[in-house]
């Protein structure tokens, strides 16, 4: 087997293997991309959600915008308590709907404007009651942000997009979480999570939806949201990586 | 009971031995969000003092979590050995630190006292020193642990080659292991994180790394990380497990939202030495741990982060252990924020595990959340090779692809080895060398195509 083939047996992985034999040290080069994806992924964390962006990206929709409790970036990433609180000015008006659409930057604020325009448009066409509802656009939030979002809507779910924590390879990642009957203080295990929706080899927006739209339908059959109502929506099962509710010390 | 002490004439009051402990503590974010951290660095310092001067033997009536409340401080209690604490019986917890840096504690001594000290006493002192300190005295400790090969001989430092692939394609992850060994990883552990917990997927990633083990025989051991409840199952269907892996905290309760509690875990301890899988020994059990595990539960009785890891220690070392880590960048700047507060809690985590009597390593490792980069992963891995850490972990390029974080890279063993002379198990050691995979100078350069066809490797 001559190098070439070992080019070969590094498309097996995404893995930064080498395979070196004589076990060099790592070349600059490698060191240098590593670097660099290293940076993309801070500056993905550090970035500000651009609202405006945001809401002209949803099209005529109209948004409603609200802060959490921890809009810097630096009280964003020590205290997830106030990234799950609303900021007391928040001003939600009560829509009694059946399913509320609440969009936070989280992690990725980029992972947010590349990925929730598309998925609130492939959701739309696939749930007739989203036409014209309000999205919520918020600033600093965390998953738990929807519960008191959805509470104050008056609504039956609530469907928050969230930017998830960037990797080295990929820095715009979305995760969606689904909560029936939101209200302060629910568990993580309460929710439905469909993540890894990017374009680069995991799920795309239509395919998020569809997933998304069958969970919405299924809460709403079984009446539940959470460890009960496991996700059969599609045979591809390890798409979405490790399941939410898994214990250990290494999910998150 | 109340503690007061006194820095720069200002007097501090401590409701109790949780409050000293918690305010004694070096600072960190996850006692910060638990709002137990101490208000000022002068507050930190009084309750030093307190420690200082507090007796040894308090934390054997003073319990930090209640005793009927929480089996692991019942473990705690009832398995501590007061023939072997005889040593140090009297010793306030700043005498303790004195004798501790002092010729007397050598690693017999170190090793017979294990089994006489609680965690918590162990946490109390560790608050006390220095980083130079917590190398210092770890350094002198040796804890030596077996299955196919000898882990945590004086001299040795040996790595978890951890091949993980988002998707669990045997073939991928044949490919991160053979890059491993070409850079002469992997004699603590070849250790797959899966993707997917289900069975038959961590039936058939343990059958293909038991293969793999078998066609080069080398003396290592396989795990797959899921759920001890499922290494049991994958035992009872005959599955080669080696090692049973679990992530362990230190309350009952921060236990029970993993999903587990001391019987399950006596339970595959046992189902583990049935099964004598281990041809040096029978260490069949690997936990992790990490500071703010219990915190994030929502498990922490208001006890800080540290003292509660230690806890931890106690529920591994009841299990005698091959392996123990600590994930200590792994969980988040909520619980250490930065470069500086990890590489503290990592020789923290070190040092009280190997005063614990536990063969400790420790994942060098950061996510993309915190305020770290290499350079910090560089100097944690070189001060824990000085302390002579058990282990480390290590994975291609430093970039796990499944976890999404950052450990060490496979080439960063080479460097460690070379810096500080130290060498892989003796068993693996021998191994890479008659494989022509020794280090540098020796190295016989091998066919690695030969290699990867036996692997069953084919692009």
């Amino acid at each position: 087997m001559s190098v070439p083939d070992f080019d070969l047996l590094r498309r097996l992985t995404p893995a930064r293997v080498r395979l070196d034999a004589a076990a060099r040290p790592m070349p600059l080069s490698a060191l240098l991309s590593f670097q660099e994806d290293h940076a993309a992924a801070r500056d993905a964390i550090h970035a500000a959600l651009d609202m405006d962006g945001l809401a002209a990206a949803l099209g005529p929709r109209p948004c409603l915008r609200v802060e959490s409790l921890a809009t810097d970036r630096t009280t964003y990433l020590r205290r997830p308590d106030l990234g799950r609180q609303l900021a007391p000015q928040a001003a939600l008006p009560r829509l009694d709907c059946p399913l509320a659409l609440v969009i936070c930057d989280g992690l990725s604020a980029p992972a947010v404007m590349a990925q929730a325009p598309g998925v609130v448009a492939a959701l739309s066409d696939r749930l007739p009651e989203l036409a014209a509802q309000p999205v919520v656009l918020v600033r600093g939030g965390r998953v738990a942000i929807g519960d008191p979002i959805g509470a104050a809507l008056g609504a039956r779910m609530v469907l928050v997009l969230i930017g998830e924590r960037p990797g080295l390879s990929v820095a715009d990642s979305l995760g969606a979480y689904l909560t029936l009957n939101p209200r302060p203080g629910l568990r993580d295990s309460a929710r439905n999570c469909v993540s890894n929706i990017h374009l680069r080899g995991g799920l795309s927006h239509e395919a998020a939806a569809d997933r998304l739209a069958w969970l919405v339908r299924e809460a709403r059959r079984i009446g539940t949201t959470g460890v009960a109502l496991k996700d059969e929506s599609g045979k591809d099962a390890l798409a979405g990586g490790r399941p939410a509710d898994m214990p250990g010390i290494r999910p998150e | 009971m109340t503690y007061r002490a006194t820095a720069r004439g200002e007097s501090f009051r401590f409701d109790d031995l949780v409050a000293v402990m918690a305010a004694a503590s070096p600072e960190r974010s996850g006692d910060q969000l638990a709002g137990i951290a101490a208000d000022s660095a002068l507050q930190r310092v009084a309750a030093r003092r307190v420690l200082m001067d507090l007796p040894l033997r308090t934390f054997l009536s003073e319990t930090l979590v209640p005793y009927e409340a929480d089996e692991v401080t019942r473990l705690i209690i009832d398995s501590h050995d007061a023939a072997a604490f005889a040593p140090v019986a009297s010793m306030t917890v700043g005498e303790f630190r004195d004798w501790l840096l002092s010729p007397a504690a050598d690693a017999a001594a170190l090793a017979a006292l294990a089994p006489g000290l609680v965690p918590e006493m162990v946490a109390a002192v560790s608050k006390l020193m220095r980083n130079q300190d917590l190398i210092r005295v770890a350094r002198k400790a040796e804890v030596v642990t077996a299955f196919r090969n000898t882990i945590g001989t004086r001299g040795t430092l040996a790595t978890r080659l951890q091949p993980n692939h988002p998707a669990d394609d045997p073939r991928g992850i044949a490919v991160s292991v053979l890059d491993g060994l070409l850079q002469g990883a992997g004699d603590a552990v070849i250790g797959i994180n899966p993707a997917s917990d289900n069975i038959a997927n961590c039936h058939a990633l343990l059958v293909a790394l038991d293969e793999m083990r078998q066609a080069f025989a080398i003396p290592t051991q396989g795990c797959v990380l899921t759920h001890v409840t499922n290494s049991l199952a994958l035992l009872e269907r005959g599955a080669p497990v080696d090692l049973i892996f679990q992530s362990v905290a230190g309350t009952q309760a921060a236990n029970e939202g993993f999903g587990i509690s001391l019987a399950i875990l006596a339970e595959a301890h046992g189902a583990g030495l049935a099964a004598a899988r281990g041809t040096v020994g029978q260490n069949c059990m690997y936990f992790e741990t990490g500071q703010g595990a219990a915190l994030s539960a929502d498990a922490h009785h208001g006890v800080d982060q540290q003292t509660l890891e230690v806890r931890a220690y106690a529920v591994a070392r009841a299990f005698k252990p091959l392996l123990v880590n600590t994930v200590v960048g792994f969980i988040g700047p909520e619980y250490l924020y930065d470069g500086k507060q990890i590489i503290r809690a990592g020789l923290e985590d070190h040092f009280c595990g190997k005063l614990m009597g536990l063969p400790m390593g420790v994942d060098v490792c950061y996510t993309n959340h915190v305020e770290a980069d290499q350079d910090d992963m560089d100097n944690l891995a070189t001060l824990l090779a000085q302390a002579g850490v058990s282990f480390v972990i290590t994975v291609p390029g430093a970039d796990d692809v499944m976890l999404g974080y950052q450990s060490l890279a496979f080439e960063d063993i080479g460097y460690l080895r070379e810096v500080t002379g130290l060498r892989p198990a003796p068993e693996f050691a021998r191994w890479l060398a008659e494989f022509g995979l020794a280090g540098q100078g020796t190295r016989a350069l091998p066919d690695p195509a030969a290699l990867a066809r036996r692997m069953g490797l084919r692009p």
